[in-house]
């Protein structure tokens, strides 16, 4: 029993209730939310520091002991990802200060973000798959709020689009969860990958598989992303950011559990499904991506792209590929939070998001000029920067198991990103000036603290690698010896 | 033209207490029969929704001026509370517990933290639902 393992989840919660009580009073609300998302991030870090010294930290909720009480389960994986997502969020929310307006914060936009994060980390830290599926939920009422909040034209039909989308792949969801309840008679993730080993997982099990595949990659955007690049165009650029940077990655961590902890014994069929659909999903997110004009649209078949990369990792399920795919899954949240702001902050200051319209920021914003090429060489992978290690890793496991045509496509689609950010910049901030004498001064405030705070984590991450692989090292040991994963849960194992 | 609804006014006047009256037994029936915080919710925000049908918006405001929303955020609150109450006497998360007590009119009964728990999700029903139909209702 341990209460910590609770308070990435309970803090935000809380505390997004109460702000429900401050509706008015924004100044109290802004401090709130700050001082609570902090607090999640220390409390996260904490916890990564216990699991690192006393291995998985498991909390069996109402005392309730594992297969037939809700377990919350922190092994290093999941607490990586609680502190990134914190991380994600205070950047995120530095920046809604200042770019969203006085209607917005009015209608609960704080109280949302919160419960949002709630849903994330809960997520991340469960161990129970129905637990999941409401923790999904409650992350995606969240998100259904946000995203149809301030009620334009264009994201009222976005918000139609997604939510049919998300409706119909949580009925799936359900649907999954049934079938596997009624073969298996359990529910809590360590009982289920006891259950599923004990029985062997045979057709039925593996087509229930396909069908969590589904689910997940319609969550995460893999290969079913048809809905992403509309409906991430359509929020402000605050939200998006956290969208862009949060939404997706729980959906590569469902997939990571599930295909490291409870379906890993047909490999061969199981992960050859995944590679291909990781390797469409590189080459069309890396095709929209360069296809597109405008800088909104761009920015969301990035999020494809990498998306595609991390499951190519996890496909490969080598200790080298996965400790790369954990380690570029926290990159890429840092790295999509930082480019969606400065973008946001690039169409603001220009008022239009389309590129022919924009040029010669340069002269006037020489910080964020020199802020969006760094985030666009670290998405792209260059050394010093953060995207680098993850993609080497991932890249060398795909190669030593002899994914050669994977691994080229990743090379190429990393090319292709780097050259569709590249066009952002270029055209942008090179050229002649189309600011007015007026325009130099308009909009656009408030991205330095948290664009800074962004871009040092991923200088740093890039150079302090070797500190950040011990940490990943761990979570990754427990994702390629799932028995570590039941004995914490399952203390007396031979339920 | 106007319809006078007196057989409608006089008739909710009655079924809403007797409505009311049951949903605060399904709330508390709960623990060993069928019942309990959504259902008797549920019933309770029927009840209100029948008082608005029969008279109108302004009116029930004025006998009964209060924010649904806060009454969700209330609940809510309360459903959470519970749970905190169980890591300050340091057991997990929502741990419950309960003891035995003489009531004046009631005799012996079981008191249990489950029941403060559902007392939660029924505040939160009823401010969820009433804010859903009013927020329609009042849309021009």
């Amino acid at each position: 029993m341990n209460n910590l393992v609770i308070l990435p989840i309970l803090l935000p919660l809380f505390s997004g209730v109460l702000l429900f009580f401050l509706r008015r009073q924004i100044r109290t609300q802004q401090a709130i939310t700050l001082v609570a998302t902090t607090a999640t991030l220390i409390s996260s870090l904490v916890l990564i520091g216990s699991i690192s010294r006393d291995g998985i930290q498991i909390l069996n909720m109402g005392g309730w002991e594992a297969p037939y009480g809700i377990t919350l389960v922190a092994d290093m994986l999941a607490a990586l990802l609680t502190a990134t997502a914190s991380i994600v969020t205070i950047a995120c929310l530095l920046y809604t200060f200042h770019s969203i307006g006085e209607d917005r914060k009015k209608f609960y936009v704080y109280p949302l973000l919160l419960l949002l994060l709630c849903g994330v980390n809960g997520s991340f830290l469960t161990g129970d798959i129905f637990n999941l599926f409401v923790f999904f939920e409650v992350m995606l009422i969240s998100s259904y709020a946000l995203i149809s909040l301030g009620g334009g034209k264009v994201q009222l039909r976005e918000t139609i689009k997604y939510m049919i989308t998300n409706i119909i792949s949580s009925m799936l969801f359900i649907v999954a969860v049934a079938y596997l309840y009624s073969i298996t008679g359990t529910l809590s993730m360590a009982h289920l990958s006891e259950r599923v080993a004990l029985a062997g997982q045979d057709g039925l099990i593996t087509t229930v598989s396909l069908l969590f595949l589904i689910v997940f990659g319609l969550k995460a955007g893999l290969l079913l992303f048809f809905w992403l690049p509309g409906s991430y165009s359509a929020p402000p650029a605050a939200i998006a950011a956290i969208f862009a940077a949060l939404l997706t990655k729980v959906g590569i961590y469902a997939i990571m559990r599930m295909f490291t902890l409870i379906f890993y014994h047909q490999s061969d069929f199981t992960h050859t499904v995944l590679v291909w659909m990781s390797a469409l999903t590189m080459i069309l997110g890396a095709v929209g991506a360069i296809a597109y004009g405008d800088i909104r649209r761009i920015l969301a078949y990035n999020v494809i792209v990498s998306v595609g990369f991390v499951v190519f990792g996890v496909a490969v399920a080598s200790r080298e590929a996965l400790t790369g795919a954990v380690f570029y899954l926290i990159h890429d949240m840092l790295a999509k939070a930082l480019i969606f702001i400065l973008g946001g902050v690039i169409v603001s200051i220009a008022g239009t998001d389309r590129l022919r319209d924009i040029s010669g920021l340069i002269r006037f914003r020489p910080t964020l000029g020199w802020l969006f090429f760094l985030s666009a060489l670290a998405l792209a992978g260059v050394p010093p920067l953060s995207g680098f290690v993850g993609k080497v890793m991932i890249l060398q496991g795909g190669i030593a198991q002899s994914y050669y045509v994977m691994a080229a496509i990743g090379l190429l689609t990393s090319l292709l990103v780097l050259y569709s950010v590249m066009k952002i910049f270029i055209n942008s901030f090179w050229g002649e000036t189309l600011l007015s004498e007026g325009e130099e001064k308009s909009p656009g405030k408030g991205y330095l603290l948290p664009g800074a705070m962004l871009a040092a984590l991923l200088i740093g991450l890039g150079l302090g690698a070797e500190t950040v692989l011990t940490y990943v090292g761990q979570a990754v040991e427990v994702m390629l010896n799932p028995m570590l994963y039941i004995e914490a849960v399952l203390p007396q194992t031979g339920m | 033209m106007k319809f006078t609804d007196v057989i409608l006014q006089t008739s909710a006047k009655i079924l809403v207490f007797i409505i009311l009256t049951f949903s605060i037994y399904v709330l508390f029936a709960g623990h060993n029969n069928p019942g309990g915080g959504f259902i008797g919710g549920l019933i309770t925000a029927s009840a209100l929704v029948l008082l608005y049908i029969a008279f109108d918006v302004k009116t029930v405001h004025e006998i009964l001026p209060i924010d649904f929303k806060i009454v969700g955020a209330v609940g809510l609150m309360i459903a959470l509370l519970t749970g905190i109450g169980s890591l300050v006497v340091d057991e997990p998360f929502l741990s419950q517990t309960f003891w035995y007590e003489d009531l004046p009119l009631f005799g012996k009964t079981e008191l249990t933290t489950a029941l403060v728990f559902d007392l939660g999700v029924y505040l939160a029903v009823v401010g969820t639902t009433m804010t859903i139909i009013l927020s329609i209702g009042e849309d021009e």
